[in-house]
């Protein structure tokens, strides 16, 4: 067996539940120690490793002219780089900045606006460095972080199905909260992984697993504004935590151009 | 359940209540009783162990992407028609390990796991379940190679069948000759008169039941009543015609649809159609007869362990056709095309019948309300 | 054609894997390497048999299963070769592997070459690239009965001359009278061959076309034009036999992945007469 391969978790704009969640897989943090050697995680330990390392996790969106510049250095030091939750996969609850003007907003919440350097857009991981992988969720699941571990210590594939939040509904024997409540549910067009947890406790699900492939909202849109659910509904559950995510944000911003249009 | 002797014919009449001893004479055998009943504003099947856990006098009122339940006063025990689960979600489990794999000193020692669970007793089936059943029989049994869970399970499993006295507008078993009459593959089927069933034996088993109840021969007044329910029913179905604001009835021309749809592979419709359709798989999960499954590897972290666990798969993923050149279907429209070709069409190659029985869960559990009489329909030229 | 269960392989439980020992690894080209396999089980090992262009599911528990073509001779007994590029999941994990590791295998499966019905026929063993290795237990047989069968020709291509399989083997192949033609798409300074396709290959044959059989095997739209080819040689229908290629996950049927038409190719197939494949084969994405 070759010597652990090193990790190293790094933050940018983000709640840091993700990383939260590998603190959460408590039965297999030591398994995990065994495997790899943990050298760079400030939620875990003050010791830092300045790296190179084997894989970077990255949790969190790029906000500032200073993490773009830290997410290239962090690139440069990591074989493989997998982001980790819907900011770093796709710019997070955050991203609805975008939409607006961001020096708007620090104007009304800073008392010293002028301190503030920010970018005006909340972006990707991916917009700035090549990833390897990345793991959805808002937050990430215990169980897909351990086997997207297990995949790098072993050098498999993860086993992570590209599918439909359905599709875990369906097994699971849940009833669906669109077709027997007439419940606005981004399900049908988000991705798998959370293990569908919200339609079993009787919500709909607000796809913070972001698009699935092939995902096609706004026919989904469509079908339940037909059903008498409001327009402002669809695009705010749209625009969410994934809602900068390529396939959400076309169909609410195609949703809103049609309902400014009637 | 091997039909030993022909049972036809001996009906007997009980108390309705008298399904109770059904249950628990079944569970006395050391059978899992599952049945209808009500949960999150649908019907669904779960452990059952008392008449009052029915919906008793509940229908569906189903259509297109919609299920919404009622109470009806004057509706009986078994007056909804089919809900989302089906019998494949006990024969043949949404998850289920097929191996468990232990690395030791001279390397991986592979088996089968045992099945350790207790036979089951389903009750309310329906006579389009039943046909389901069969079909996933062909599939998992009568193939060069068997399914050995699916065996196991299906030969002990019981059958608690009811004739429907009531269609949704989604139900098409009359186009399918599947329904609405049971005309097979049942221990015991009931059929609810006002304030009695008339219970029918089809097997050994069924019969036994039937003993251990309270039960009076029936009239033959009461027989003809009994048959009558699921003619009419018939009757009522092929008249059908659009009401009002009431959903569409669904009917299907299943009449040279083989080749209607393997001549049409290029059909504007397949573009319409992948224009609405989400590639959500809740069709599939839904259809009673679709059968795809994926096996996949869980491990532990030193991989010493592993479990090979089959789940239920559909054809509207790339992940179902990849292959080292390439996704054979990326696209909807080519998972749809599979999928309704597949159903309709190829399954009658495959295992001489229609891999669709008129259930209309498909229909009715899509999000957007696709259905495939409709789009049938488009393919063959009729208007919509 | 249609298949029937195989003496090694549990008709009532054809999930249970058989252990084998990796006796040797032997690199072909880039990427490629032939793995010769000996089952664990002398009771295994004794029942195992398989006819030229079936399959087992070769199997690292963690990793998963593919799906590989059998490449050695059916007559040799004890151990068996595959042939494999390491590309995916499974087969990259593989090429880790050495001599003396364990790996599992389910199998044979699926339909083989239809080496009876050609006896005292022409044979034109079409194929590219990776496509060589379900064909090559069939050149094995031929060689042994080299008498049963009238002329019998290999076209064969590949990308470059390095990516050339059993180049080793051709001058043997010749001398048991087998014509081998090889082509490459891209030649280099030592290529004195044809450069082209591998249906471009049919021009230097010359055909009885009625006594001629055409075995192929590759990528679909070389199999397309090696079909084409034949066919306007006026080759019949039935005497043409494709192997083709779909996701398998189960191998037996019950899983629906490799379905195309009305086939199963894992059950079916891989190895169809055309006609059972003619409607499916010139269509994308069915």
């Amino acid at each position: 067996m070759p010597a652990r391969p090193k990790l190293g978790v790094f933050k940018f704009a983000s709640c840091d539940g993700c990383q939260l969640s590998l603190l959460d897989a408590e039965q297999h943090l030591l398994a995990i120690a065994e495997q790899i050697e943990i050298a760079y995680f400030l939620e875990a330990r003050s010791h830092t490793d300045e790296g190179p390392y084997d894989v970077a996790l990255v949790e969190g969106s790029i906000t500032t002219p200073h993490d773009a510049q830290r997410i290239q250095e962090i690139r440069q030091k990591s074989k493989m780089l997998i982001t980790i939750g819907a900011c770093a996969t796709s710019g997070g609850i955050q991203a609805l900045r975008n939409w607006h003007d961001v020096e708007d907003f620090t104007r009304h919440v800073y008392a010293r606006p002028e301190y503030i350097q920010t970018l005006a857009t909340s972006t990707p991981i991916a917009d700035h460095v090549r990833v390897d992988f990345e793991l959805r969720g808002c937050p990430i699941d215990v169980g897909q972080l351990i086997e997207l571990i297990t995949s790098v210590v072993v050098g498999r594939k993860p086993r992570f199905p590209n599918e439909s939040v359905c599709m875990e509904c369906k097994r699971q024997g849940t009833v669906c909260v669109v077709v027997a409540q007439g419940r606005p549910c981004l399900g049908p067009v988000t991705h798998s992984g959370c293990g569908s947890i919200c339609p079993a406790y009787n919500r709909g699900c607000y796809g913070c697993f972001g698009p699935k492939e092939n995902a096609q909202p706004l026919s989904l849109m469509q079908h339940m504004h037909g059903q008498g659910c409001d327009r402002e509904v669809l695009v705010d559950l749209v625009r969410n935590f994934n809602g900068y995510a390529p396939e959400f944000r076309a169909a609410g911003d195609q949703f809103e151009e049609r309902s400014a249009g009637t | 359940m091997t039909m030993d002797r022909d049972f036809r014919g001996m009906m007997t009449s009980i108390e309705k209540h008298q399904l109770q001893r059904v249950i628990e004479h079944l569970q006395e055998l050391g059978y899992r009783t599952v049945g209808p009943q009500v949960r999150d504003g649908a019907i669904v099947y779960d452990d059952i162990a008392s008449i009052e856990q029915l919906p008793t006098g509940q229908i569906d009122i189903q259509d297109g992407g919609t299920y919404r339940l009622q109470t009806d006063i004057e509706a009986g025990w078994f007056d909804y028609v089919v809900g989302p689960h089906s019998l494949k979600n006990y024969l043949f489990p949404p998850r289920e390990p097929i191996q468990q794999l232990t690395l030791n000193a001279n390397g991986w020692h592979a088996e089968t796991p045992d099945l350790t669970e207790p036979p089951v007793a389903v009750f309310g089936l329906r006579a389009c379940d039943l046909h389901a059943l069969a079909i996933q029989d062909r599939v998992f049994l009568e193939g060069p190679y068997v399914d050995p869970q699916y065996k196991a399970r299906r030969e002990r499993l019981v059958i608690v069948a009811v004739h429907c006295r009531r269609a949704a507008a989604t139900c098409f078993c009359h186009s399918m000759s599947t329904g609405p009459a049971v005309s097979g593959g049942f221990d015991l089927v009931l059929t609810e008169l006002d304030d009695h069933f008339t219970v029918e034996a089809g097997t050994e088993v069924g019969a036994e039941v039937i003993e251990h109840l309270s039960h009076t021969p029936c009239t033959p007044a009461e027989i003809e009543r009994s048959r009558q329910v699921s003619l009419d029913l018939l009757q009522e179905m092929q008249s059908r015609t659009p009401e009002g604001d009431s959903p569409r009835p669904r009917q299907l021309e299943t009449d040279g649809i083989r080749d209607v749809l393997m001549q049409n592979l290029d059909h504007a419709r397949w573009d319409d159609v992948a224009q609405r359709c989400l590639a959500c798989a809740n069709c599939t999960m839904v259809c009673p007869t679709c059968f795809c499954s994926t096996v996949g590897e869980v491990t532990d972290l030193t991989v010493e362990h592993v479990t090979r666990e089959r789940t239920w798969a559909s054809c509207f993923t790339g992940d179902h056709s990849y292959t080292a050149s390439g996704v054979v279907r990326p696209s909807i429209k080519s998972q749809y095309r599979q999928w309704l070709t597949h159903k309709l069409a190829t399954w009658i190659d495959q295992f001489g019948s229609s891999g669709c029985v008129g259930c209309g869960r498909c229909i009715t559990w899509c999000p957007v309300g696709i259905d495939l009489t409709e789009e049938v329909a488009a393919i063959r030229g009729e208007g919509t | 054609m249609s298949a029937t269960s195989a003496p090694s392989v549990d008709r009532l439980n054809p999930w249970q894997p058989h252990a084998a020992r990796i006796v040797s690894v032997m690199p072909e080209v880039r990427g490629i390497a032939t793995y010769e396999l000996e089952l664990e089980l002398p009771e295994v090992r004794e029942k195992y048999r398989f006819a030229p262009g079936q399959f087992n599911m070769l199997y690292l528990p963690g990793f998963g299963e593919a799906a590989i073509s059998i490449s050695s001779s059916p007559d040799t007994t004890g151990t068996l070769l595959h042939t494999v590029r390491a590309v995916g999941n499974v087969t990259t994990a593989l090429a880790k592997k050495q001599a003396g590791d364990q790996i599992l295998l389910r199998g044979p499966f699926g339909s083989s070459w239809p080496l009876d019905q050609c006896r005292g026929q022409d044979l034109v063993i079409a194929c590219g690239g990776l496509g060589l290795p379900p064909l090559r237990p069939l050149i094995y047989e031929v060689l042994r009965r080299r008498s049963d069968y009238g002329r019998v020709s290999l076209l064969y291509g590949a990308r470059t001359p390095q990516d050339l399989l059993f180049t080793g083997e051709y001058a043997a192949w010749r001398q048991g009278d087998i014509d081998v033609d090889v082509t490459v798409d891209l030649g280099d300074e030592q290529w004195a061959g044809p450069i082209g396709v591998v249906p471009t290959l049919f021009e230097r044959l010359q055909l009885a076309s009625e006594r001629t059989w055409v075995l192929t095997c590759g990528p679909e739209i070389m199999m397309r034009f090696v079909i084409q080819e034949a066919l306007e040689r006026g080759i019949p229908r039935e005497q043409i036999y494709l192997s083709m290629e779909r996701n398998m996950n189960c191998a037996v049927g019950l899983c629906g992945h490799c379905q195309l038409g009305p086939a199963f190719i894992c059950k079916d197939g891989p190895v169809f007469r055309l006609d059972q494949m003619e409607p499916y084969l010139h269509r994308e994405d069915l």
